[in-house]
């Protein structure tokens, strides 16, 4: 019955309710990251070493640190709980690898993917538009490239990590409306600044 | 003729762009560079409102955000009106429309102003005293004379009616240097400051930075006019990488951590489409330096408040910068030397100056000599006894020595000396010191990172605010301070506070907002009060919207005279936040509509939404209610909807459930403490309902526990309670139970859930999942499984909220919506129907299942719930357990959960309702309990009710009442199942 399957790729792309909401302009571009396999890792050092044998970036053990191999990433999230990013991989066959390499060990891996929404933002303006919600430093000495922080973009909890010329941003799926929202707000309030 | 107080030449205005403004429906021009008050006293307009209480005629009084009396309500369009602006810094625009305030019908001719007639009402204290009047005949007066008259006189302005169509902005920012406060003082810090590399930030809240830089005429810097050194240090600035300049922008809240919020006015043009009007800038600074100067104080003589009186700084600063003259006549009233310069360039302008009355017994220095060398009369130990005109100032009688002299003039300026802004030194916490050679308080210690400088630290002139300011930058940035040479900047002194008693005449105002005079203070002192605090609250002196910036010091002293007590003991008021009022605009920012709050829809919303669902708010979540159909109302949809489930089946989104993976070695014995039920024996495949308390042993939430494996754990919350009970859980795992190895991971999101319930509840699901058999044999009620549906990852519980046959489809949420319309068209061939929120809550009632926050409120055990089956009794221990023995929670006359039935079987229950043992309860009998829930029920054909009730179980079939207005409802109690007791549905 294999015509009758529900296709996958049909419907991993869709964003939730006024999803066309991503915009650009020359001071900002706000895009939707690519589906990706998440996990949320939880465990100590060996845990994290024998993720790393099979996923290729090494959960750091370093806070708000991130460690990257290929398209994959793993996100500090706290002294014992890393997020697991893979994208446009299938979560089942990646989670099951990851499943088996801390088999025996005392670990949480719990799939995600689609928990929350990646958006990413770029231009001179995508750190101004942020700090309309998000009360942390994001100078990029403050807040340089590889930097991840759990914090909060008004009302919404979300992940931000910094990458070479852009900001990704996690966000659980029903607050990517209210994130969309303030940034496209924040855009408007952000008239006539250069930073 | 046009403007005929606008001299020919000077001021920093653009005489080349003219504008058109209306005042009071008046048309009236100015130019570019105008504030609203220096237009309209270029156009000789003073009378610009009425004071609160007595309706006084009132004139501009000051240049600055320290107005008391100018405030105005300015008009841009519908939804664009803004009242109480103060007129000193509301910039001129062409087409700007103002109003004045307080006035009725108009404000030559204002019939309020018959309170001055009947002043003795509104006395030192009189909203007290009124208050308090006596009852009876008392209350009447207060009725009809009282409260109309009060209400009319109090408030000031009108608020908007309408939306505000505009846009307001938020950011926070982070800087190494805050310099508020961009004069000379503020420039000489940021100059320096950023020498350092760090971020700076110079704001000043006039449009153009400088302060008194601005209006200096005589000194150089640098040995170049001061106002080069300005135009030069602003250039290097703004010419700076690390440097942000922001003009228009008030810091007007310090707060802690050095974290000061700024006001920063974008545009205050009138336009069709929405404008971005201001935005707050949350600041979190290294060190702050603040540089807010010193406010000019108005003397207090008898009729201070007559139009065309001003301070005479003010005076100074219209004609520097506007080149407005603020009369052609005028006389200064002063104690101090700085009103000598202003009538020195107001006479170099060409301006009559009638005569200086200084209230000193002498007045020899630099500046008052060089009034005199000019040929201006200057006499001393003189004070202003009374003024004369009606809406403007047309004279002034002055004691001197003794001697009345009446001086005919068009504007009096007056000086009493200078105040430092210390607002935000005190709002940062920082200890304010009286400083008795200058007879002001002046910053003391610092609490956090900051310093203040120039005049608003007590240190005047030119010269000391520059060293000053550049030694606090160059501090910030670690390096030598530089110096600036200053010369023509003679220094200058004097000053006053309070009030003389002698040859008091009329009212001599003290603060001007609340209409406060020297009297009242007295008054207040005389009737026992002797704190400043208490005088403050009695009087209303510095309790406007200025928080009596010009009269909280000679409130001061004039209490501090009346009770012979040196100043400083009398206390000081305390400063808050906001320094200037703040827009709610500004605040709110985009939290309004639809950004207020996140709204949360699930992935089958929009599927909800096109059929028709009405949809109710569920904490942040949007959830359909019901969907009802062509001519349905509510009830007639939820009829419809509970009678399908209950007959053929129904689809119900409960993706908002909250969703948890406990996972790791120690989970089942984790939840054995967080819950209530025993799950060490819980298979894996197989599901429990979970209960769970607090520390006080009361109901917190409940919900599903499904064992995936003997170290994985499937969980649900209710959708209110998903967030709380996550940080419930991570509490006692952080604090009490550090040892267990177990995580914990939200998947509320993650899973988009289904619930598929009715009698062919199986032939919808059925024909699409793969890999698990659906057997009442191999998955019998309160399993689960992960599998397949139609090729989509599933995880499959047979579960139940209604009392049927029941799955819950949980899918990774992307596919919710196709998984849905799957399900929905399969259904179709078994009579299922699509229902909400509220055919839940009918059919899970109908069950006697109870919901977390409707039949519990925070003080309801299990056991009142009828719920000790759910208590796992051979466990050592779990939240809540020792509290659940306490006496209290044993005794016999808990409330107990029941059903209610009225006897007359039509009548419906609400919730709320008491419920009582007679029909007619005395005031004051207790309620036994009350209703909890109450529908009608389509099963029952009925309307049946939840009740909490004491020692409600033993009770049953026992006859009570519920009260309501007019008659008494007869009800009988009943076991809280209705439908189904022994479960035959459920395992169908």
């Amino acid at each position: 019955m294999a015509e009758n399957r529900l296709s996958a790729p049909a419907l991993v792309s869709r964003l939730p309710h006024g999803s066309d909401r991503v915009f650009r302009d020359d001071a900002v571009a706000v895009a939707r990251a690519p589906a990706a396999a998440r996990f949320i890792l939880r465990g100590g050092d060996e845990v994290a070493a024998r993720v790393a044998s099979v996923f290729g970036a090494h959960p750091p053990a370093r806070p708000l640190a991130s460690a990257q191999a290929g398209t994959r990433a793993a996100l500090w999230l706290g002294p014992d709980e890393w997020l697991l990013l893979a994208p446009e991989e299938d979560p089942e066959p990646l989670g099951r690898a990851l499943q088996a390499a801390i088999d025996g060990v005392p670990a949480s891996l719990v799939d995600v993917s689609q928990r929350q929404i990646g958006l990413s933002l770029s231009g001179p303006l995508a750190s101004r538009l942020l700090s309309s919600g998000c009360p942390l430093d994001l100078a990029p000495a403050a807040f340089p490239p590889g930097m991840v922080a759990r914090t909060h973009f008004h009302k919404a909890e979300i992940v931000l990590w910094r990458r070479a010329d852009s900001f990704h941003l996690e966000v659980w799926r029903s607050f990517v409306d209210d994130v969309l929202g303030h940034l496209e707000q924040a855009r408007l309030g952000a008239a006539g600044l250069v930073s | 003729m046009a403007q005929p107080f606008r001299l020919a030449t000077g001021g920093r205005i653009d005489r080349a762009r003219p504008l058109r403004f209306h005042f009071d429906g008046r048309s009236y021009e100015g130019f570019a560079g105008d504030t609203l008050a220096s237009a309209l006293i270029a156009n000789g307009v003073h009378l610009v409102g009425r004071s609160y209480k007595y309706h006084r005629p009132r004139g501009i009084l000051t240049a600055g955000p320290e107005e008391p009396n100018a405030l105005v309500g300015v008009r841009r369009g519908p939804g664009r009106f803004t009242p109480n602006l103060r007129a000193t810094q509301v910039r001129l625009h062409d087409g700007l429309e103002a109003v004045s305030q307080n006035r009725w019908p108009s404000l030559g001719f204002d019939l309020g102003a018959v309170n001055s007639l009947g002043s003795p009402l509104f006395s030192a204290g009189f909203y007290y005293k009124t208050f308090m009047g006596p009852k009876g005949a008392g209350d009447r007066l207060w009725r009809r004379v009282f409260e109309p008259v009060i209400r009319h006189a109090a408030g000031l302005g009108n608020a908007p009616t309408q939306p505000d169509p505009d846009l307001y902005a938020q950011f926070h920012e982070h800087c190494e240097v805050l310099v508020i406060g961009a004069g000379p003082a503020g420039i000489a810090a940021a100059l320096a400051a950023a020498q350092g590399g760090g971020r700076v930030i110079l704001c000043d809240e006039q449009a153009e930075p400088g302060g008194s830089l601005l209006s200096e005429t005589a000194a150089t810097i640098d040995d170049m006019p001061a106002r080069d050194w300005l135009a030069r240090s602003l250039a290097t600035l703004a010419a700076m990488p690390n440097v942000r300049l922001m003009p228009r922008t008030q810091a007007f809240g310090y707060f802690a951590q050095n974290f000061v919020a700024l006001c920063e006015q974008v545009d205050d043009l009138p336009d069709d489409g929405p404008r971005l009007r201001e935005r707050l800038w949350q600041v979190r600074a290294g060190r702050v330096v603040i540089a807010t100067g010193a406010i000019e104080r108005p003397l207090v003589f008898p009729g201070n408040d007559r139009p065309g009186v001003m301070l005479a700084d003010a005076a100074r600063i219209y004609l520097a910068r506007y080149g407005v003259a603020v009369g052609r006549r005028i006389m200064v009233a002063t104690a101090h030397d700085s009103a000598y310069r202003a009538a020195l360039e107001l006479r170099e302008a060409g301006i009559d100056v009638a005569l200086v009355a200084d209230l000193r017994p002498q007045a020899n220095g630099a500046w008052p000599m060089a009034a005199r060398a000019a040929g201006i009369e200057v006499v001393t130990d003189a004070r202003v006894i009374a003024t004369h005109g009606r809406l403007r100032i047309a004279g002034a009688t002055v004691a001197i020595a003794g001697r009345e002299r009446k001086v005919a003039c068009d504007a009096l300026l007056m000086s009493g000396g200078w105040t430092p802004s210390v607002h935000l030194h005190s709002q940062s916490r920082g200890k304010l010191v009286f400083d008795e050679a200058l007879q002001a308080f002046v910053p003391g210690a610092s609490v956090q990172a900051q310093c203040s400088v120039g005049t608003c630290a007590g240190r005047f002139g030119l010269s000391a605010a520059l060293a000053d300011g550049a030694r606090a930058g160059a501090d910030a940035a670690g390096i030598p301070a530089p110096v600036h040479i200053v010369a023509n900047d003679p220094a200058m002194t004097g000053g006053t506070l309070g009030a003389s008693r002698e040859h008091a005449r009329g009212k001599a105002f003290v603060d001007f907002q609340n209409d406060v005079t020297a009297d009242d203070i007295r008054q207040a002192v005389r009737e026992g009060f002797r704190s400043i605090e208490h005088v403050k609250r009695y009087t209303t002196t510095g309790m406007a919207t200025d928080q009596g910036k010009l009269s909280n010091m000679n409130a001061l002293a004039i209490a501090a005279a009346e009770l012979d007590a040196p100043l400083e003991k009398v206390g000081l008021t305390t400063f808050r936040q906001p320094y200037t009022p703040v827009t709610f605009g500004t605040l709110a920012g985009a939290s309004r509509g639809d950004l207020f709050d996140p709204v949360r829809r699930t992935p089958i919303h929009d599927w909800a939404r096109e059929h028709g669902a009405v949809f109710e708010d569920v904490g942040l979540w949007k959830r359909a209610w019901f969907f009802p159909q062509a001519g349905e109302d509510m009830q007639a949809a939820v009829r419809r909807e509970c009678a399908q489930v209950r007959r053929g089946a129904g689809l119900f989104d409960a993706s908002t459930l909250g969703k948890l993976e406990v996972v790791g070695p120690d989970a089942a014995l984790f939840l054995e403490r967080i819950y209530t039920n025993a799950f060490g024996r819980l298979q894996p495949g197989r599901c429990r309902y979970g209960l769970m308390l607090n520390e006080q042993g009361f109901v917190m939430d409940d919900g599903v526990v499904a064992r995936l494996a003997p170290d994985r754990f499937h969980v649900t919350t209710t959708t209110g309670g998903a967030a709380r009970v996550l940080h419930h859980m991570e509490d006692y795992l952080q604090t009490e139970f550090p040892d267990l190895r177990v995580w914990l991971t939200s998947t509320t999101e993650q899973w988009a859930v289904i619930a598929v319930q009715g009698p062919r509840a199986r032939d919808i699901v059925a024909p699409f999942i793969e890999g698990i058999d659906l057997s009442n044999a191999a998955f019998p009620h309160m399993s689960v499984r992960d599998g397949r549906i139609r090729g989509v990852p599933c995880r499959l519980m047979r579960v139940s909220f209604t009392g049927e046959l029941g799955f819950e489809v949980n899918v990774p949420a992307d596919y919710g919506r196709a998984v849905w319309e799957m399900l929905w068209q399969e259904g179709r061939k078994h009579d299922a129907v699509a229902y909400g929120t509220q055919a839940m809550h009918v059919l899970r009632a109908e069950k006697g299942y109870i919901i977390v926050g409707q039949e519990t409120d925070g003080t309801v055990t299990p056991d009142d719930l009828g719920l000790n089956w759910a208590i796992g009794k051979a466990k050592p221990d779990f939240v809540g357990k020792r509290s659940l023995t306490r006496p209290d929670m044993l005794a016999a006359n808990r409330k107990q959960l029941v059903g209610l039935l009225t006897d007359d079987a039509r009548t419906a229950l609400e919730e709320g309702m008491q419920v009582t043992a007679n029909a007619t309860p005395a005031i004051g009998e207790h309620a036994l309990g009350h209703v909890t829930s109450a529908y009608d029920s389509p099963a029952l054909g009925r309307p049946i009710a939840l009740a909490l009730v004491e020692a409600g179980r033993a009770r049953l079939g026992e006859t009570l009442f519920v009260p309501t207005s007019g008659r008494s409802i007869a009800v009988t109690l009943v076991a809280p199942v209705f439908l189904d007791p022994e479960g035959a549905r459920l395992h169908g």
